[in-house]
Parts: structure tokens; sequence; C-alpha cells
């Protein structure tokens, strides 16, 4: 009672800060001055979000470290309290199957043992030579065509979707029709009506092709789920519903990192230099993670709920209090990266949380870090006069995306 | 040092392999970690204890043995 009395006078006296919180212009690519401020003032404060409730708000890198590797840290979107990502999410729990992202071990694990065998290390280093030549390419075509260009239709959402289709083993001509309802299936301003519409058609889509592929399978994901339904481990709806994910998450993803990237390294020419300048994969490699850490694009909290008391921070979380991680400020958290508004790509970056942490950690990592070795790594020493064709004043940023990007990127040589 | 990995509780993210890939290996068919060495060199200790603390599920673990 006491706490609850104390809570609230804090409250009168300071409204909580509503989460997400919009960035400033001007730094497009910083998070919000008081989203920055927030590791080193209050690692784990409230916030209040759309539906009015006030989730915890974990923005310290080590508490979020503690809280994601947690068991009694749940993703069941289904718990009273969950803090939802939009009202489109809150409305349509009841249609949403059990996936990788919504469940929580053991259920998760056997979702997630499905999906790892074309993500290992391995597996993606062999497909080096598959994605230098659709970079070179795409380059290529570039510069026979006219100037300016725009990197996104270019190079930056080609790459990445040309290499899940191929993976995948559907089409790459039906790639509108993925990038179409894929958009809206994840934007938080649709409508449940839309999302909905968008989710089916995508299921529906995959289901076909994997009953197609349990008649004639080949060598891609969709004919491993498809021998999986024959062997009875999974529905044709599970697997396609697994397909949907990957093939959301393998090319948005990769898309934003590539255009956005490419527009903070051309504000930083020092630092774009360094690029440019080496033929050494560890240095485009770290680049990588630096770059990953910089930009953050997953920038619209990761969405948990407590299923015990948990003590962290000096914080109690009480059982069934919702908790938003939000990455970018971790990833700008001081104590874990010094200097961290700087981008110097010669830092050590590897422990960012870009790809989250725990159980959940991103599936396709190792092959967003091979696409984005290769892409940063060709596209400056191709094209050493690489430029803005506009104002960075006039470039509209996806603030309304559940990944952070630009929608166009005009860009001259 | 004393290496253990928990097959159980590894969600084959690959931090691992990335960090040491002279300790750590992954399953072909689903990306299991595959520990090489229990006992790996003085020489690989600072890329074995990276990987232990990249390793999004705490699946790998470490004991500081006495070297005698």
């Amino acid at each position: 009672m006491a706490d609850t009395l104390a809570d609230t006078a804090n409250e009168a006296a300071a409204p909580l800060p509503e989460y997400p919180m919009p960035r400033q212009s001007g730094c497009p690519f910083d998070p919000p001055a008081a989203m920055r401020a927030l590791p080193a003032e209050r690692p784990i404060s409230r916030a209040r979000i759309w539906d009015g409730s006030t989730p915890w708000l974990v923005t310290g890198h080590a508490e979020q470290r503690i809280l994601f590797a947690d068991p009694r840290v749940s993703v069941d979107e289904h718990q009273p309290g969950f803090p939802h990502q939009s009202h489109a999410m809150a409305e349509t729990l009841d249609h949403r199957p059990l996936t990788i992202f919504n469940a929580d071990a053991p259920e998760h694990t056997r979702f997630r043992r499905m999906l790892t065998g074309p993500f290992t290390l391995k597996r993606v280093e062999a497909l080096r030579p598959a994605i230098q030549k659709i970079t070179d390419d795409r380059i290529d075509a570039m510069l026979a065509g006219p100037k300016p260009a725009d990197l996104v239709t270019a190079l930056a959402l080609p790459v990445p979707t040309v290499m899940i289709t191929e993976l995948l083993g559907v089409p790459y001509k039906d790639h509108e029709f993925f990038q179409r309802h894929g958009v809206t299936a994840v934007d938080r301003d649709a409508t449940p009506e839309q999302s909905r519409e968008s989710s089916t058609a995508l299921v529906t889509y995959l289901a076909e092709a994997i009953v197609a592929k349990m008649a004639d399978p080949a060598e891609d994901v969709l004919s491993d789920l498809a021998a999986r339904v024959k062997a009875g481990e999974v529905t044709v709806p599970d697997a396609a519903l697994m397909a949907v994910v990957l093939l959301i998450a393998g090319h948005e993803t990769s898309a934003n990192m590539i255009a956005l990237g490419t527009l903070a390294l051309l504000q930083q020419p020092e630092q774009l230099a360094l690029l440019r300048d080496t033929d050494d994969p560890k240095v485009v490699a770290a680049a990588v993670e630096e770059l990953l850490r910089y930009l953050t694009i997953a920038h619209t909290g990761q969405r948990r709920i407590a299923l015990e008391d948990i003590e962290v921070g000096g914080e109690v979380i009480r059982a069934g209090d919702g908790i938003i991680l939000d990455l970018p400020s971790a990833n700008r958290d001081a104590e874990a990266f010094p200097e961290p508004q700087q981008l110097d790509l010669t830092r050590s970056a590897r422990h960012h949380h870009a790809f989250g942490f725990g159980i959940h950690q991103c599936v396709g990592q190792l092959l967003a870090r091979v696409e984005l070795q290769i892409v940063y790594g060709t596209l400056y020493r191709r094209i050493p006069t690489l430029q803005l064709a506009t104002e960075i004043e006039q470039i509209e940023f996806k603030h309304d995306r559940l990944a952070y990007g630009v929608y166009e990127l005009p860009v001259t040589w | 040092m004393q290496v253990e990995v928990d097959e159980s509780k590894c969600i084959a993210a690959g931090q691992c392999v990335l960090s040491a890939p002279e300790v750590f290996d992954q399953r072909d068919e689903d990306g299991i970690v595959v520990l090489l060495a229990e006992r790996p060199g003085a020489e690989l200790h600072d890329v074995v204890r990276e990987a232990a603390g990249l390793c999004p599920a705490a699946a790998i673990r470490l004991a500081e043995l006495v070297e005698g």
C-alpha cells in the first residue's frame, strides 16, 4: 500500500514519459536525447505506452543482458498486462498462432531448431560468392543506369531479397508481392484488418509453396520444412508461418541497414574512408558490428512480461509487470561503449544488442553480418566518389516502422 | 581452463564459432554447438571468454583450473 501511494505521488509530481519517444530532427541516427540519458540515470524506469499502461522500460546494457537471459521473463503475449506494440497487435492477439517470436521454451526451442540449419556459420560462409555476385551485378547495373539513383531500390533491397528468396526457394519475381504484404504485416499503423489480410496472403502463398515442395523437393529451406511436414513434425500452416517470419525478417532488416548505414557513412567521410581503403576482412567485420550498434534499427522496444518477481538494478519487477527492452539506448550506454555517440568503426562493439540477446536473439544474424560485410566492403571501394544527391533534410526516415531506415536514398557519383 | 557446453540451452546463434572457431563448431543439421577442445590452450583463453560472454543463451560454462 505504501509503495502504491509513493508511486502515485511520484507520478503526480512528474508525468511518466511516453514510449516510444520521437527522435529529434537534426540527428536522425541518434535515439531521442531523453532515451540516451536513461542508461546512466535510470537504467530501469517506467514509461507510458499507447494503451495507457506503464510497463518497465529497460535501457541499461547490463540490465538488459540480465533480463533477456532470465527464464522468468516471458514473450507470451497472451499474459494479461503484456505491453503490446500497438493497438493492431493487441487486437489480433487471438488470431495470432504460436511462433518463434511469442513462444517461450520448450516450444520456442522446438521452433528455433527447425530454422537454424541454414543459418550456421558454415552454410552462411558458403553463400559468400553468391552474395558477392549479386552485389557486383547490382552495382554494375546502377553504374550503367541514370544518375542520381535510389540506393534502396538499386542495391539495399534487392541484395537481401534475392538472398532470402534463394535460401527459401521461392521465385524472386514474386518479390513485390512479398514486400507489399511484408511491410503491411509489420506496420504498426496498419489497421487490424489490413494486418490480418497481409499475413493471410503471405501464409497462403508459402503454404502452397511448401505443399508443392513436398511433391518436388529442392535444396532449400522450404523443402526442409516440407520434409518436416511429411515426417509429421510440423503442420503445413505452422511451417508456412515460419517461412513468413524468415521472408519478412530476411529482407527488410538488412535492406534498412545497408541504406541507413550508407547515409551515416556519407555524413562521416573519415569513417567511410576506413571501409574504402581496406581489404582486410577483420576491419570490415568490426566496422559492421559498430554500424549495427550505432544504428540499431530495431527501435520499437522488445516486449516481455515477468512471470515471477525479479530483482534487478535496484528495482523489483513484479510478476505480471510488462517489460520493454529498448535496444538503441542500451547500445548507447557509456558503461558498455565509451563515447557511445561516436560512430567509430575501429572500436570493439560485438557485445551490442542490435540483434537482441537471450534465446530470442536474431536467427539470421550470421547471414545479415555476411551480407553487410560484402555490401559495405564492396560499394565504397567500387564507387569511391559515391555521394548524396540531395540534402539530408530532404530524406524521409522510417519513424513509423518496426525497423528504422530510409524510404529512399538518392545517390550520385 | 575447462569448457563445458549445454546443448539443451544452445540456440545456434553462432557467436561462439565466430569468436573461437578453434574451440567451438556447429552441428550441420541444426547448428547446435559442438565442443572441439575441453581444455583449450592459454593462447585461446581470451577468445573463449569472449565466446562465453557473447553466448545469448548462456550455454557455455567456464571453470578456471589451477595450473600445476
